[in-house]
């Protein structure tokens, strides 16, 4: 009888301790994703008149908006541009920093720096890279005789420039994933290659880079998150021009939201993404790593 | 990361000498990493003119910092971000910690799928849902005040998670220990699963301040005066093209921004690598 | 101190408590007055904004303001209109002059014809040049009283000029000419890479391109705001005089050019001419180290610019007496002194006719002829471009003038689809 009570007590505070996280989540989280999906299905007033339930009408609007299938065409580029790249970089880093080499010190420091930058503050630099004519990439391309190109103001490079700035900001931080697991590898399994004469290069691909799958698939899960929810560089760099050259989903959104008024329509975007952020979330929760969370 | 000192020693001993190409590479890609920062440093220092057109010999000034000071409240920037970063650390801590012992020791009913329901939060975050969390905060009049920016992040279910698992992983005796003791749950709590989860407190914090620090989508969504105002927005509004503020000032206001993470990470880059890295593998 | 060890203790006990920014108000009986206000040339006119809110409250100790930067004028709407939603309105603004129909779509503002009861005041009403009224006056009534105005006028250095050969003294007058013109420079120096002229493309690309359609003489919207005209043939012919200049003439870069570093190009001299605001003018005197001129934007059929910069505007939330004192605040902020003033400082028109009177911006031109330019041109200007749906309608005309200049599409077809796109942002405002 007195284990039966306690045990219905350890229910009740359990419960109580997890009362202000479920107020809090439910009212930043939930609350909030349920009304955006409910918020799609309306269509904004005009001239001061309440919003008018719509149907799928917004659905029907984003279907037929080719803005933004080039939007969403610009996040997958966005994406495929950045995440293999800066995964490739960042190995490439830890590789090199975890070898035996003069001034590692220095060298960890300078990849890892970019990370502990604001985007923003990222962004004010780059810009001056950036800027025709007067940039200091065109300039130094001058001295090497290339007429540099317009690097934000031409709708082909704009979004390639906006993915190396990306790039440069994300490497460093991925780098500390590798670093972390190649320290952790067994380092008897090198002897056993030294002793075997296998080559740096044969060692890496067959040993080294399987071991290291996981943190890969990791740091890809991360970096695909961040490709969906880091616009923060477009606020400064491109406004997501020229002609939407370089404008991704969440900016999308917040103009659609803020600039042209139309909450209803931003809110269906935003479904858009829920979408995507819904797939990656199942991919990492049921492929990935089902061993981490139910032990 | 002291570990890497002791794991290149199994490197054998053919192989001690490092072919010099990669220690070139390396290098090579250390300073085009660090590159821009330097930039901007020179931006900083030197008069405007010398913006565009390196010269080494160029006279250094403070003038652009003093400029920069000048023309928008840092001082407040700086109060503000203050404020909100610890704030939203300190909240986290008391969330995330309740949540994360009810989670880690305490049969609630559904316990798995109310932290599935928790994890979710990992991939649908507060800036995505900018437009309704928006309202939100503005039915709850929360616009334009340091605690909007904070308390969609409150509940972090990163935080939660990670103390969950630390918690795990602490023995049950000391609990019971502590139990026969005499202790409340709030007792056991403060005084045997807090003090032993310290190393991941001090890693989550050092990840919370530094993500939180730069912020930028919702707290400019959420803020409208100065007296709210972190730094990463008042930066932003600033330093924005249209004004066209001379970039030897923005690069000195983009340097005074960043100034005190930076620092504090040169200084405690360890700590900071280490943070980083604990939080991050979970 | 005290105050921030509290400012901390709030900060600390944020996940319980709900605090605003409050400032604690000097005097109880003042009346308080938030604004919002927006920078979009000229550096830091922040500074210029607090010295005159100071000089205000000394002159009215009854009135305190609260004058705050909100970055561009698109990022100040949004506050403004952010801070209305939240139950916070501010009693006043300066916005885009062309945010009117916006604003009262949203039913945010109250004319100015609601607040004035002296026949002096109305006689304020009617003292601005009648050009700058256009984009803030809607049914008869006055919503937007002119503030930080300008028109585009086009900057020349007359040393570029005349190391190309051409008369340092005489600018373009016709489109023909600043093609040619600049298309000289550009041969005379296109080992050194400086470039003819520079239309900017970022920002505001369809105010640059309003000028050329005007010059061209095409309007490109309806008085009352609900319909657009983008793929009228004038309205083409504009826009491949902008892309030949690129493309045929080769004496402007390809590609977009950016707003907000095109003043420092022009100082840079990696141009020769430029088109930019007159709200730079200070700021580009101050900092050339290169003998300039300033002149009226070169004529197609007729001269011509639109209008630009921002009004004030008086929101509706708020009280009788708030209303009068923000209207105390705009008098004061627009009279001519002060007009004057603020012209000198910064670039940006005059006004009123009172104002380009007074002493001191007389002595002023006399010394600086440049900066008449902008009002001479007044006569030849046309309201900017404003409609509902102002947000959409504008940035479909941006995006067509963009990938017509980047070569992504023709002239034709790209003004066809903004005109599309205008159509159907605007299809339910057809009255």
């Amino acid at each position: 009888m007195r284990a039966v009570n306690s045990d219905r007590r350890m229910q009740v505070y359990g419960a109580l301790l997890l009362l202000p996280a479920a107020i809090l989540l439910g009212t930043f989280a939930y609350l909030p994703t349920i009304a955006t999906l409910i918020d799609s299905l309306f269509l904004p007033g005009i001239r001061g008149e309440p919003p008018a339930f719509g149907g799928l009408a917004n659905y029907q609007a984003l279907i037929e908006d080719a803005t933004f299938w080039k939007v969403a065409r610009n996040n997958l580029v966005y994406a495929l541009g950045t995440i293999p790249t800066s995964i490739a970089l960042a190995l490439g880093m830890a590789l090199f920093v975890n070898a035996r080499l003069p001034g590692r010190g220095f060298v960890r420091m300078a990849y890892f720096t970019p990370t502990i930058l604001p985007m923003i503050a990222a962004a004010n630099i780059w810009m001056f890279f950036y800027a025709p004519q007067i940039g200091l990439f065109n300039n130094l391309l001058d001295v090497l005789g290339i007429d540099g190109p317009n690097w934000l103001g031409n709708p082909r490079i704009a979004l390639f420039s906006v993915i190396m700035m990306t790039i440069w900001k994300e490497a460093g931080f991925f780098m500390i994933f590798y670093l972390a697991a190649l320290q952790s590898l067994p380092p008897d399994l090198q002897e056993a290659a030294d002793l075997e004469g296998t080559t740096r290069w044969s060692f890496f691909w067959r040993v080294t880079f399987p071991l290291l799958m996981p943190t890969t698939l990791f740091v890809m899960i991360n970096a695909l998150i961040n490709a969906v929810r880091v616009v923060d560089h477009l606020f400064i760099l491109t406004k997501g021009g020229p002609n939407n050259a370089t404008n991704l989903l969440l900016y999308y959104v917040y103009e659609n939201a803020f600039s042209f008024f139309d909450r209803p329509y931003a809110a269906t975007i935003t479904v858009v993404i829920l979408v995507v952020l819904a797939i990656v979330a199942t991919v990492k929760f049921t492929v990935l790593d089902r061993r981490i969370h139910y032990q | 990361m002291s570990r890497s000192t002791y794991a290149s020693p199994s490197i054998s001993a053919s192989r001690i000498q490092m072919p010099s190409l990669e220690t070139v590479a390396a290098w090579l890609l250390a300073l085009v990493w660090i590159f821009p920062l330097l930039y901007a440093v020179w931006a900083a220092i030197h008069p405007s003119d010398f913006v565009a057109s390196f010269d080494l010999f160029a006279p250094l000034t403070a003038s652009n910092f003093i400029d920069a000071w000048n023309e928008a409240p840092f001082m407040r920037y700086y109060l503000n971000t203050f404020l909100m970063v610890t704030g939203i650390l300190i909240g986290q801590f008391i969330v995330c910690t309740l949540a994360g012992f009810a989670f880690a020791r305490f049969p609630v009913p559904g316990r798995d799928v109310l932290f599935m329901l928790v994890l979710i939060q990992l991939f649908v975050f507060p800036e995505v849902l900018i437009v309704e969390n928006y309202r939100i905060a503005s039915g709850l009049g929360l616009v334009d005040t340091i605690a909007g920016i904070g308390l969609p992040y409150i509940a972090s279910a990163f935080g939660i998670f990670l103390l969950r698992q630390t918690f795990k992983t602490i023995p049950r005796e000391l609990e019971d220990a502590a139990r026969i003791e005499g202790c409340s749950w709030m007792g056991v709590l403060l005084k045997v699963y807090v003090p032993l989860a310290k190393p991941t407190y001090l890693a989550y914090g050092l990840v919370s301040v530094s993500h939180h620090w730069n912020n930028f989508l919702w707290p400019l969504v959420v803020t409208n005066s100065v007296e709210t105002r972190p730094l990463t927005v008042g930066l932003a509004i600033f330093s924005a093209p249209e004004t066209g503020v001379n970039w030897a000032t923005i690069s000195a206001a983009t340097l005074l921004s960043i100034a005190p993470l930076l620092i504090a990470f040169l200084l405690f880059q360890r700590q900071f690598v280490q943070s980083f890295l604990r939080v991050g593998i979970r | 101190m005290t105050t921030s060890m509290k400012s901390i203790l709030q900060g600390v006990t944020l996940a319980g408590v709900l605090m605003a920014g409050t400032q604690a108000s000097a005097q109880d009986d003042a009346v308080e007055l938030t604004l919002y206000y927006p920078v979009a040339v000229g550096g830091a006119l922040t500074d210029v904004i607090d010295g005159l809110v100071e000089d205000f409250e000394a002159e009215h100790p009854d009135i305190e303001v609260d004058a705050i930067y909100a970055g561009n004028y698109d990022d100040t709407r949004v506050r403004a209109l952010s801070a209305i939603e939240a139950g916070d309105a501010p009693q006043l603004s300066v916005l885009f002059s062309i945010d009117l129909f916006e604003l009262i779509e949203q039913d945010a503002i109250v004319p100015f014809d609601d607040v004035v009861e002296t026949d002096e005041e109305r006689e304020w009403l009617d003292s601005f040049y009648p050009g700058l009224m256009e984009n803030g006056q809607l049914d008869g009534e006055t919503y937007g009283i002119p503030f930080q105005r300008s028109t585009i006028v086009l900057y020349w250095n007359k040393d570029a000029f005349e190391a190309a050969g051409l008369d340092p003294e005489q600018p373009p007058e016709t489109w023909d000419e600043m093609a040619e013109m600049a298309s000289t420079v550009r041969e005379a120096h296109d080992d050194d890479d400086q470039w003819g002229v520079m239309i900017p493309s970022t920002g505001y690309p369809y105010w640059m391109f309003q000028a050329l359609a005007f010059q061209n003489g095409h309007r490109l919207m309806s008085d009352d705001g609900t319909e657009a005209y983008f793929d009228d043939p004038a309205a083409i012919e504009a826009l491949e005089y902008w892309v030949a200049l690129a493309e045929e003439h080769d004496a402007m870069p390809d590609g977009t050019i950016e707003w907000g570093t095109l003043r420092q190009n022009f100082l840079e001299e990696s141009t020769a001419m430029m088109w930019h605001s007159t709200g730079n003018l200070t700021a580009v005197r101050n900092e050339a180290d290169f003998d300039f001129g300033v002149a009226m934007l070169p004529a197609k059929e007729q001269p011509g610019s639109p209008t630009g910069g921002g009004n004030f505007y008086l929101f509706k939330d708020s009280t009788d007496e708030e209303k009068r004192a923000a209207m105390t605040f705009v008098r004061w902020m627009t009279d001519p002194e002060r007009a004057a003033a603020w012209s000198m400082e910064t670039g940006y028109m005059g006004v009123s006719e009172a104002a380009y009177e007074t002493e001191a911006l007389r002595e002023y031109v006399e010394e600086f002829p440049a900066a008449a330019v902008a009002r001479d041109q007044l006569e030849h200007s046309t309201a900017e471009l404003s409609t509902y749906q102002g947000g959409r309608v504008r940035r479909a005309l941006d995006n067509a003038i963009q990938a017509a200049l980047a070569g992504d599409m023709a002239p034709t077809e790209a003004l066809q689809q903004a005109q599309q796109e205008a159509d159907a942002a605007l299809r339910r405002y057809a009255r």
